[in-house]
């Protein structure tokens, strides 16, 4: 890595927005390859997420990088020649996450998916407020093998009961694990849900995850 | 649940009859607990969103429009519960018409993007752009008139056509008072004759329920309701995501409009307080909570502006009433700086054990029953728990116990029964 290239991973992971812009743009300006600028941004990335792990970092730091990941993206996005690839590592197992019905909550979710992300799983989030039958729909398309029901509000537990049961009503539940996290969840809730665990924070989501696939157990 | 804690239209009910001896029992029993005095047992409150509506049977969305029917059901509820302190439920719960003639935008309620039985939600939005800091430093009310009010509520919209007030002097604000007659103005204020109208039947209706209760010997929990200067630009202002930008972008001018904001939600909350009942200034806190900033940023944004608003209160010989959301067990050490016996923290998920040993000395502790045993668990659970809560944090006085937010939409009768009668049967 030159100086330009570990400066720009240290200014994200130190929340130095405007001088990760200035370095990126110029970067991009001297014909640096955008794809490989983008993946600096991603090992500053899982710096700022080992930082939220170790109780550094919080909300705010995630959700600035988070931004800067954005802004640059964008610069880079439209430099990139057909053909090239992106993408990155391959993914270590599929999540599907959703607020379940009658809570509009998405805060501690968005948390939730950009944790997983940035720790390498493939996420599909299907927003607030789901249906139970729209997380059936997903989970038969995606095939994932965890599901997290996100819920802030104290009626999430009925809502949380209500789709583990369909889930498992329909057979799907032999397939995957289900944990739940969120506003007052609790260990007593997970029971009463009949969720496999449950999590108080983003970290405790990634460390279930991990537990539960294989592939991602050793990465 | 999300007691964003409307602000309370303040009753002028006639003072509580001071002759009702269970009225100063309970009021005692209180004071004994915030004074961190033992009482004579162990002192409860009763603060709710939804639960009277499972409670008497009917829908939420009735509790939200129907005010006779949900005063009918507190003063049973309290009948039957006999709590020491009650939140009037009229203000939090039963805004429902004044919302609609307001054309509130802020939440979602039952009928108006949310189902029948589904409490309301806040809608989480930038109200204010970052860019508008600046506005709202040099002229808050103008910011609201211009911008903000006709953001929020759509009976507000042609507000923004009256003057520039501060520049008005002379014959320019003589012929100024023509914008008074402006086609957004007559309709705007039309409107807004109409939801203050609502307003204050539903305020009449609060008044009387206290009145009310105040006759069978209940005292009222909150003369008031406050935001922490945080909370007021986070939630109703920013939005989440804007705030936490704000920290990085703009740290400074979040910091001046949090001390600019902070003058008048004193006058309005010290004004609104001494004119009830009560000297118990309720203040829900929501972004206080460890997992969100660390513990440095919350002593740079969050604790000096809250804690100068508490100060100021209890200069004015009110009691503030800190409602912890969430787990703030990393906060406690930094909150313990204020005058002992002077307030009450409230907590959602911090352990009460742990908080007694940092704050024992210092505050009132209310709590924390978890939601999930309430709605889920057996009246049996409840005891057990209230039992080992009241042993463990109620030694010396300085606890009142409750739910971590008030009693769960969804919690059993027979769980909130067992709640209640726990303080009875248990001694600390």
């Amino acid at each position: 890595m030159n100086s330009d290239e570990a400066r720009l991973v240290e200014a994200v992971a130190e929340m130095r927005e405007d001088e990760a812009h200035e370095l990126a743009r110029s970067m991009l300006d001297a014909g640096v390859a955008p794809l490989h600028v983008l993946d600096l941004c991603r090992q500053a990335m899982d710096i700022v997420g080992k930082r939220f792990e170790q109780g550094e970092y919080f909300l705010p730091e995630l959700v600035l990088a988070g931004e800067m990941l954005e802004n640059i993206g964008a610069m880079a996005k439209p430099l990139i020649q057909e053909g090239e690839e992106g993408g990155g590592p391959k993914k270590l197992g599929r999540v599907l996450i959703g607020t379940v019905h009658g809570d509009l909550h998405d805060i501690g979710k968005n948390i939730v998916t950009f944790m997983l992300d940035i720790n390498g799983f493939e996420v599909r989030d299907i927003g607030i407020d789901v249906p139970v039958e729209k997380f059936i729909e997903e989970v038969r398309d995606f095939k994932p093998q965890v599901v997290g029901l996100s819920g802030f509000l104290t009626l999430a537990f009925d809502s949380m009961k209500e789709t583990i049961e369909a889930i498992e009503a329909i057979g799907l539940r032999k397939n995957l694990k289900i944990m739940i996290g969120g506003g007052q969840v609790d260990q007593t809730v997970c029971k009463y849900a009949g969720a496999d665990d449950w999590g108080a924070t983003a970290v405790d989501a990634v460390s279930l995850c991990r537990r539960w696939i294989p592939a991602a157990a050793t990465a | 649940m999300d007691p964003r804690g409307g602000d309370s239209v303040t009753p002028t009910a006639a003072p509580a009859p001071a002759a009702s001896r269970l009225y100063a029992e309970r009021l005692q029993r209180v004071m004994d607990a915030v004074q961190l005095r033992q009482p004579d047992r162990v002192p409860t409150v009763f603060f709710n969103m939804f639960w009277l509506a499972r409670y008497g049977g009917i829908s939420y969305r009735e509790a939200m429009y129907d005010y006779e029917r949900l005063a009918a059901l507190t003063r049973k509820a309290m009948l039957e519960f006999e709590p020491d302190l009650y939140h009037n439920p009229l203000l939090l719960t039963t805004v429902g018409p004044v919302m609609e003639k307001l054309g509130y935008r802020q939440l979602q309620w039952p009928g108006h993007g949310a189902a029948e039985n589904v409490s309301y939600q806040y809608i989480d939005r930038e109200y204010m752009k970052p860019e508008e800091y600046d506005e709202y430093l040099l002229d808050p009310t103008g910011f609201y008139l211009r911008t903000y009010l006709p953001r929020v509520g759509e009976a507000f919209e042609g507000i923004e056509s009256l003057p520039l007030f501060p520049g008005l002097y002379y014959m320019r604000l003589v012929v100024a008072s023509s914008a008074f007659a402006s086609p957004g103005v007559v309709r705007s204020f039309t409107a807004l004759k109409e939801a203050g109208e609502e307003a204050l039947r539903l305020a009449q209706h609060a008044a009387a329920l206290n009145e009310e209760l105040a006759g069978l010997g209940f005292p009222l929990a909150n003369g008031a309701t406050a935001p922490a200067p945080f909370d007021f630009f986070a939630d109703y202002f920013r939005g989440s995501k804007g705030i936490m930008l704000d920290l990085y972008r703009r740290p400074d001018k979040l910091l001046a409009a949090m001390e600019r904001a902070a003058v008048f939600l004193l006058r309005q909350t010290v004004a609104a307080c001494k004119a009830s009942t009560s000297r118990i200034v309720f203040i829900p806190l929501h972004w206080a909570f460890d997992g969100f900033m660390s513990l440095d940023q919350f002593k740079t944004f969050f604790w000096p502006s809250l804690r100068k608003l508490m100060l100021d209160l209890i200069a004015n010989d009110l009691i503030p009433m800190p409602l912890w959301e969430g787990n703030c067990t990393s906060r406690l050490e930094t909150i313990a700086d204020i005058p002992p016996g002077r307030a009450i923290y409230w907590f959602e998920r911090t352990d009460l054990t742990r908080a007694k040993e940092v704050l024992g000395e210092v505050v009132c502790l209310r709590g924390n029953v978890p939601a999930s045993l309430l709605t889920t668990g057996t009246p049996e659970e409840i005891d057990e728990y209230c039992c080992k809560l009241i042993r463990a944090a109620g030694k010396g006085g300085g606890l009142i116990l409750d739910c971590g937010i008030g009693i769960p939409d969804e919690s059993k009768l027979e769980n909130v029964r067992a709640m209640y009668q726990s303080v009875r049967r248990y001694s600390p």
